[in-house]
Parts: structure tokens; sequence; C-alpha cells
């Protein structure tokens, strides 16, 4: 600081004598930092305006109507344009997802954890290893080796709970924030 | 120019590979520049720094924006209401915009009066109206963007004017739109130019400071410097005037942001852009008015040329007279303190520009003066229009055979150290 402060204004004669050094240091600092403060602030509104606008956030919950769904079916929809999976689990899958050993998890989560009803699991529809989209949502689907979901970019395996049991990804398919508004209908967000 | 040395060891392994350092230094710090500018020098930086701004806001609105007739104008309302800041990012670019001519047009005119543009500054000079003519052509394009009726208006008017040219004028109208009518093609590739323009407006100001760099800045005396005697480093003592300056100059131009967002603007084109119906009164923008007043003027033909191409060829003339006037003004002095004829003609037409702007913004069969039916605006035109060619092709090359200049004083320092200051007067 104080190198610069010097070479850049020693250049006219009786500028760059001691007493002023402290003074003039000190000033120097002060117009950089409400500067660099000032910059700052005004950097701000540019920076918020990448995050989402106001219509976006209105977009932030959507309701579904479950009505439709058969045992044993499963649908997608879009919430905040990523899927959400949404299965109506049979007796079997859930006993079958009820009857792990909490150890044999990689990231270990009860199903009661994970579903409000124990009929209906909803969870994101996005493998937690890089983001591709598992198969399992369709009859014809492959559903790996656990009868959930089986993610084909990189081999991960989730079971009738959404959880990981092989493969890759690192955690259980997210669950987002849902309400049942009525027996019928949820309002994912 | 001595080369600095670098105390510290980094700076100094870059610079002896790439001088970003001494470069800096030489251009911005120890650059020797005339002690005696005056504020009206602080409008070069000003413009740069508008620039910046336009550049900056530019980008992030161009990442809310979608370039399509269906879209464009509601893209640009979300951004006015749903977009975080959007509304201050926009008002900042649209004001922006006014206040990058209005710097713009105080720099011009502070050239004109102190000589600036004449030897050895001449290409410095030819490099700025080559700026002004890309700003002019990216104000249009971007004006077109919001899809207001003002907007698909101008783009209609403008686009028209090369439909004077003789024999291909139709085609060109056509592959400027694109279509047969401006539409979205026409508007997609004014948003491709629209961001393409101002990085050559950018390319052209680093000319332009290369080119002030080699002679450096003209001086209110307009007189060259003799020696160290007569310069000051630009930092700090131009830097910090050009902060002061700035601080200035944001203070007006966020008082129209954030107070009066849409002095400038015309309500309209808050309409959304109509192809079948045309508003009742089109004006351009402010900074236009006067190169529009030009093109009205002209109503009449001069054997076979018509009148639409006359006018067309005067308003670009209207600039492009200011590429020879270099070779037109004969005066070797530069600076209008000692040139006492010129000077009182330079304000005429200063005053003759502002007329023009005056008669671009009215309808060119309103009355100038209330209750005199027979002198209108566009009579006021043709007097101002004839003046202002007048001025460039006849009255300065007069002047600069006729007029007796007074005296230059020997230095910058002279006129000062013989004022009271007789013993530095050696230096």
């Amino acid at each position: 600081m104080t190198d610069t402060a010097n070479s850049a204004t020693a250049a006219p004669e009786g500028e760059a004598d001691g007493e002023n050094e402290t003074r003039r240091d000190f000033l120097l600092i002060a117009t950089a930092t409400v500067g660099a403060i000032g910059a700052g602030l005004a950097a701000w509104p540019f920076i918020d305006s990448m995050n989402p606008a106001a219509d976006v956030r209105a977009l932030a919950s959507t309701d579904v109507d479950l009505s439709a769904i058969e045992e044993g079916q499963a649908i997608t929809v879009v919430w905040r344009g990523k899927p959400v999976f949404i299965r109506r689990r049979t007796i079997g899958e859930i006993e079958a997802a009820r009857a792990v050993d909490l150890g044999d998890l990689p990231d270990p989560q009860s199903d009661e954890e994970r579903v409000q009803k124990p009929e209906w699991l909803v969870t994101l529809g996005i493998c937690t290893h890089l983001g591709c989209i598992p198969l399992g949502q369709r009859s014809a689907d492959p559903r790996g080796d656990f009868d959930g979901w089986f993610c084909p970019c990189h081999g991960s395996h989730y079971d009738t709970s959404g959880r990981i049991r092989k493969g890759p990804a690192p955690r259980n398919l997210d669950i987002p924030t849902y309400t049942f508004v009525d027996d019928e209908t949820i309002r994912i967000g | 120019m001595t080369t600095r040395t670098w105390n510290n060891p980094i700076i100094r392994w870059i610079d002896y590979r790439l001088p970003v350092f001494s470069f800096m230094d030489h251009h911005l710090v120890d650059y020797p520049t005339p002690k005696n500018l005056s504020y009206w020098w602080n409008f070069g930086s000003l413009a740069g720094i508008t620039l910046v701004i336009m550049i900056a806001t530019g980008v992030f609105l161009a990442m809310h924006y979608t370039p399509h007739v269906d879209y464009a104008f509601d893209s640009v309302e979300r951004i006015m209401r749903d977009v975080n800041y959007g509304w201050l990012i926009r008002y900042l670019h649209m004001n922006g915009a006014s206040m990058f001519f209005l710097v713009v047009y105080i720099h011009m005119f502070r050239a004109l009066y102190y000589g600036s543009y004449k030897a050895p500054r001449e290409i410095l000079w030819i490099v700025g109206v080559l700026i002004l003519f890309a700003m002019m052509a990216t104000a249009f394009v971007g004006y077109v963007l919001p899809w207001g009726q003002m907007s698909f208006w101008a783009a209609t008017v403008i686009t028209n004017l090369f439909s004077a040219i003789p024999l291909v004028g139709e085609s060109i109208v056509t592959w400027l739109w694109g279509g047969f009518s401006v539409d979205n093609p026409t508007l997609n590739r004014f948003f491709s130019l629209h961001y393409l323009l101002p990085f050559v407006i950018f390319g052209l100001v680093f000319v332009h400071l290369w080119a002030l760099h080699v002679h450096r800045s003209n001086n209110p005396l307009g007189i060259d410097t003799k020696g160290p005697q007569d310069t000051i480093p630009f930092h700090p003592y131009y830097t910090i005037k050009d902060a002061f300056g700035l601080g200035a100059f944001m203070i007006f131009y966020l008082g129209f942001v954030f107070f009066a967002p849409d002095f400038f603007g015309e309500a309209i084109n808050y309409e959304p852009a109509n192809p079948l119906v045309t508003p009742p009164h089109i004006v351009p923008e402010w900074y236009f008015l006067p190169y529009y007043a030009i093109l009205r003027s002209i109503d009449f033909d001069i054997w076979f040329v018509s009148a639409k191409l006359i006018g067309v060829i005067a308003m670009f003339a209207s600039i492009a007279v200011l590429f020879f006037l270099p070779w037109l003004d004969r005066s070797p002095v530069r600076s209008a303190r000692f040139r006492p004829i010129y000077k009182q003609f330079f304000w005429i037409f200063f005053l003759v520009c502002i007329l023009l702007g005056v008669v671009g913004k009215h309808p060119p069969n309103d009355p100038v003066f209330g209750g005199v039916e027979w002198f209108q605006y566009i009579h006021l035109g043709k007097i101002t229009t004839a003046y202002y060619f007048l001025h460039f092709l006849v009255i300065i090359p007069l002047i600069g055979w006729l007029e007796r200049p007074r005296p230059l004083p020997e230095s910058i320092s002279t006129p000062v150290t013989r004022r009271g200051l007789a013993a530095e007067g050696t230096a």
C-alpha cells in the first residue's frame, strides 16, 4: 500500500514530504474502502437479478390430483421444472420397503420417515448422483434389482421407497415438501 | 518516459513477461497531462464509463429478454415487474443511452470549441465520428427491442430511409427486414446487432485512446505542451478530477433513473407494437431530433433527384461533414479563446443545433410562435438546416482565411507564471 501510494504520487516536487504520509495513507485507504463498498452495493442488484424472478417464485408450488392413479401405477409431474415421481404403492411394495434392515442401506432411512401415507410415495425424480432421471415409472421400464427405479446413466438402483441400494448415487431420492390438501390432492412445494 | 522498476517481486515477474503494469503506469499513472485542463475535459472519461455501464446493464438485460415478436414486449414488462431489480437495470440502460449521447455531444462541442480536431489529432477526431455513427446505429436497433409502438414505427421509418437509394433501394430494405415488413426476422437481427455493436464501439474507443495517447490531450489554450513544466501526472491529479466529475454525473444520471425514469421516453412505447396502426405523432429520441429535422426539411426535388433521397443524403451528410472538418478549418490556431470571430460563430452554431432539435420535436406545420401562422417549424427547419451546412462548408473556411487570431501565449505555464510567480518562470 505504502509503496504504491508513494510511487504513484511522488512525481511533482514538494508533494511527498514525510509529515503527510500517514494522513495521505489514511485518505487513500478510506477512499478505496468507500469505493469498494459502493461498488459492492452497486453490484448486488445485478447479481440478484440472476436469482429466480417473482414469476418464477410464484410457480414454486404445484397441486396434483391423485384420484386417477390406480394401485401399482406411477405418474410424473413437473414441479419447479423438475420431475416428481408419485407412486401409489401396492401392499407388497410397502412391505418390501419396510422389511429392509437399515444397516444394509448406504443412506439409512426408514420407509416411515419417507412417506406421509404408506400408499403414496412422493420423491424427486432426479438421481442423486449426477442429475439424470431414473427409469421405472412406466411398467415396461427396467426397475433395477430392488423393484424401484434404475438410473441408466451410471447404474444406480433404488428400491420401492426410493432409497439408494446399489450404484454410485450417494443419497436416497430426495423427498420434496408436500402436504395432503385432501385425500385425493397433494400440494408440492 | 522512464520505465518504472517494480518493488513487488510478483509484479516484477509478470511485468517482465507481459508489461501490463508498465502499460497502466505509462497511460494512467505517470501519463503527462496538460496541467490546465478544465472540467470540459471530463466528458471523455465519462463517455467511456457510460459505455461500460451500458454494456454491463445490457448483458444483464439480455439474460431476461426474448427477441421474438410474440414475447419481446412481455419479456421487457417481466423485467420491469418480476425480475429482481430488473426495473433498476432497465432504467439504467434506457437513461444511460440518453446520458451517453449527452456526454458525447458535450465532448464533441468541446472539441469544436478548442479545436481538438486539428493537426495532429485528425485521426483521433475521425475515429470519434465513427464512434458517433456506431452509437447511433446501436441506439436505433436497441430502441426497437422493447417492441412497443415507437419501437416498431421507428424501425419502419428508419429502415425505409434506405428505400430512397435509386434502383436498389427497395431490395436493400427487404434485405434489411428479412421479409416484406418489419417483423420477427428484423427483431432477431436487431438484437444480434445490438449485442455486437457495443463491442465494435469498444474497439473504436481503444483506437481513439491509442490516437489520443500519441499526441496527448489538447487543452483550453490549444497550444502544445513545451515540457514537463506544462504537464502533471494523470494520477492523482486527473484521476481525482475525473472521479469528482463522475460523482456529479452519477447524481444527475441517477436522478433521472430514480425520480423521472421515463423523462426521455415516449409514453406510447409502453403500448405493444401494432403493425396496422401508426401512432399519430412519431418522434425519435431527443438525441436524433436534429438529424430528423434535417431529414424533414428537404421537401423539394432538385432536378430529377427526389426530395426523399436528398433528405436522406442531407441527414447522413450532416454527420459525415465532420470527417472533413480538420481540412475545412484552415486556421492554425486551435482554441476559440484566441479566435474572436470563430468564437461567436461557434455559439451561433451551437444555438442552431439546439434549434434543429426543437424543430425535430414539433410537427412541421405547427407555428413556431403562437399567432404567427405563416412561420412554421418547417421554415425554421429549412433555415437552420441551411445554416448547419453553411457553417461547415462556408463560414469555417472563410473564418480561417479572414480572422486575425489573438496572440498565443508562449507556453501553458507562461500566462500563469508571469502573473506573480516569476520565480518559477524559468522552470
